[in-house]
């Protein structure tokens, strides 16, 4: 184990040279590059012994990456915001053909107006293309995230490729300490990937068919099982990692004082340092707040959340996303998953954070404010008053 | 030893799918593969040749073959090719099969990338010269003067009013190490060209022209002889480009009737003598700019 002062991206490429993928396919997009740039340097100079693909489009790197999967390869690409729309289309082959291939997405605004900056709809826009979605926090969970997708993705019963959302800029660029494993420590946690789901010159395959009507639900409810399977391989993941490495993670969510709660945000990504922050202003004047940072939007964490906040008298969503003409995705889902468990508490939402718009320690205690103070709905954060 | 009937492959490794009886593009896959042979794994976009043939369960390659995006063939063969060298696996062709939209149109920015990566692939482009599979619509293939169902013969505008994009020189112009034309009306000079292309490392390509009898309006039975009759008008040729040079394999002493080539299928039937004969100027304009600029090695 080695501290080093590293960005959220080059954190994430840390994990990637540790889990050594054979190929690695990637077109630049801000504020992904600094993955790649590092990565590149790393096989420049020896110490990741990869082949690195100079595709031309995000739709050659995925599609890259699935033929290098096809062939039993572990495989690496990322990007970011119109780079991960561009490439929609061979996010659902992935899935489809169950290619468990590892990206790093750094969450970014999509066009238009143009925006180069942090939000989540990019990501969120891509729930439903059969990818396991996770969200960092910070540059050591990037970094740990990199090397336990592997482990994830690749287990016979998940075979599904697996999503790493980095805040862009606030995540991807910011420097923090991290501890980087040796590559013993990393070896002993990953094994080599190892599928039947390739092709193979003794057993020749043939691969990513056509399935007709008659067969096609069977392909999707097993492909929908495969995601749902990944629940408890993260367990066995993170106690593995935990066992190794030291360090303990907590599954789908992360609960951060909502035992006695009575007031819960739930949100994702690196904004939940600031909220926890909030929440810890609030304990001081005698409010029970509490926050659930969710770590995979995919698989949902339905029974999760809905135990964490049972006892709560109000929860908000604050999410970087908004589905035109309805509300915040997550929220769309965590409702869905409270309602699912029989926990009728009030819920509101507020959109935050769209295009790189900073939020406020103040913002955040004003939501509490509100969550007490009985005033529900779906909130715009950032556009004065509604 | 040249490839010939004779001597080819007597393996099998397309057959058992649901291609129309006198189909020129499967004609042409299935005696790639016999080139190729076992350890060939085949790229095949979405279009005829993967609607015939990967039906699950009813899977019809005894190779390893997979169906890519309709834009993807390249890309995908790039990370097969990848992924197997970086397990220490070398002995193996690594081919795309795709279509004229799928290489001319959709296809074309990740054939570019992959040349120009010099990825060690082999791209044979099937041209029927229109979307087939979706039922005969215009691509960038598609010749000057053709019915199609998007470009119809109507009172205002009379088929295609665009001329055929040149996809050899393109290609030839990324400065890879092999390209070819061919026909399946002259297999034994596909076959050979396709055995060469084996034996190059780096990018290969090779467009074939592969009629399709029900998008081109002819009886099944001349699919082989309309391909044929294509190139002896002059409307196709056969060629190569290696290191820069370009070489004419073909070069016909006179060029059967273009009028006749035409009026045989349901596509042209519609053109008048002022057509055929812009056809014809357009034609020889080529000609004179492959008799200058190509070496030539075979006569008729």
């Amino acid at each position: 184990m080695a501290k080093k002062f590293l960005s959220g991206n080059e954190a994430f490429a840390e994990g990637i040279r540790l889990a050594k993928p054979l190929v690695i396919s990637a077109y630049p997009i801000t504020p992904q590059t600094t993955v790649v740039e590092r990565l590149s340097e790393m096989v420049a100079d020896g110490s990741l012994k990869s082949e690195f693909i100079h595709v031309e489009s995000e739709h050659s790197a995925l599609s890259c990456a699935i033929g290098a999967s096809a062939v039993g390869a572990r495989t690496f690409t990322a990007t970011s915001s119109q780079g991960l729309l561009y490439m929609a289309e061979c996010l659902t082959y992935a899935a489809g053909g169950r290619f468990p291939i590892v990206m790093m997405n750094a969450n970014r605004s999509t066009a238009l107006p143009w925006n180069i900056y942090g939000d989540q709809r990019d990501s969120i826009s891509q729930l439903d293309s059969g990818w396991i979605q996770a969200y960092a926090e910070n540059a050591q969970e990037s970094l740990d995230l990199a090397l336990m997708s592997y482990y994830i993705a690749e287990n016979i019963k998940v075979s599904t490729p697996f999503m790493t959302n980095l805040d862009g800029f606030v995540l991807t660029h910011t420097y923090e300490v991290v501890d980087v494993p040796d590559e013993e420590q990393a070896d002993a946690f990953l094994p080599p990937f190892k599928t039947d789901n390739k092709i193979d010159f003794d057993n020749p395959k043939n691969m990513a068919f056509s399935a007709g009507p008659e067969q096609n639900t069977v392909f999707k409810y097993n492909e929908h099982m495969g995601i749902m399977n990944a629940k408890d391989v993260i367990k066995e993941a993170e106690k593995k990692f935990a066992d190794i490495f030291g360090r303990e993670y907590t599954g789908l969510i992360e609960t951060y004082n909502t035992e006695d709660a009575d007031y819960i945000i739930i949100t994702l990504g690196s904004v939940a340092g600031l909220v926890k922050e909030a929440a810890d202003r609030l304990r001081e004047d005698g409010v029970k707040a509490g926050v659930i940072r969710i770590r995979y939007l995919r698989p949902f964490p339905n029974e999760e959340t809905a135990e964490a906040v049972k006892n709560a008298k109000g929860v908000a969503v604050l999410e970087k996303d908004i589905s035109f003409g309805n509300e915040g995705t997550v929220y769309t889902n965590v409702n869905s998953a409270l309602r699912k468990n029989n926990v009728n508490i009030p819920t509101s939402n507020y959109i935050g954070g769209l295009g790189g718009k900073n939020i406020s320690c103040r913002e955040i205690e004003n939501i509490y404010r509100n969550l007490e103070n009985n005033i529900y709905g779906i909130h715009f954060l950032g556009i004065g008053e509604q | 030893m040249a490839l010939n009937a004779k001597n080819l492959n007597e393996e099998e490794y397309f057959f058992g799918h649901k291609a129309c009886a006198g189909c020129g593009g499967s004609l042409a896959l299935r005696i790639a593969l016999k080139v190729l042979g076992e350890r060939s794994v085949a790229v095949i976009p979405a279009g005829c040749m993967s609607a015939v043939s990967f039906n699950f369960p009813q899977l019809c390659f005894s190779n390893n073959a997979i169906i890519s995006t309709f834009a993807g063939t390249a890309s995908m063969l790039t990370g097969i090719e990848a992924g197997l060298r970086a397990q220490g696996i070398t002995d193996f062709h690594a081919v795309g099969f795709a279509g004229d939209g799928g290489t001319a149109d959709i296809g074309l920015q990740a054939l570019s990338g992959a040349i120009d990566r010099n990825d060690n692939i082999l791209y044979i482009c099937y041209d029927n010269e229109a979307y087939m599979n979706t039922g005969m619509q215009k691509s960038s293939l598609t010749p000057f003067g053709a019915a199609t169902t998007t470009t119809p013969n109507g009172k205002a505008i009379h088929g295609n009013i665009r001329p055929k994009k040149n996809m050899f020189e393109i290609i030839a112009a990324h400065d890879i190490p092999y390209a070819a034309t061919a026909s399946i009306g002259y297999i034994n000079d596909f076959m050979n060209k396709v055995e060469k292309a084996s034996k190059i490392r780096g990018t290969k390509y090779i467009h074939v022209m592969a009629p399709c009898h029900t998008g081109w309006g002819i009886e099944p039975d001349i699919t082989v002889d309309i391909a044929r009759e294509i190139v002896d008008c002059g409307l196709w040729y056969l060629a190569e480009y290696e290191n820069g040079t370009y070489t004419l394999n073909r070069r016909p002493k006179e060029f059967s009737d273009v009028g006749e080539y035409l009026k045989r299928q349901g596509r042209f039937k519609h053109l008048s003598d002022e057509d055929i004969e812009l056809i014809k100027e357009s034609r020889d304009r080529k000609w004179d700019f492959i008799d200058k600029n190509f070496k030539t090695t075979g006569g008729k």
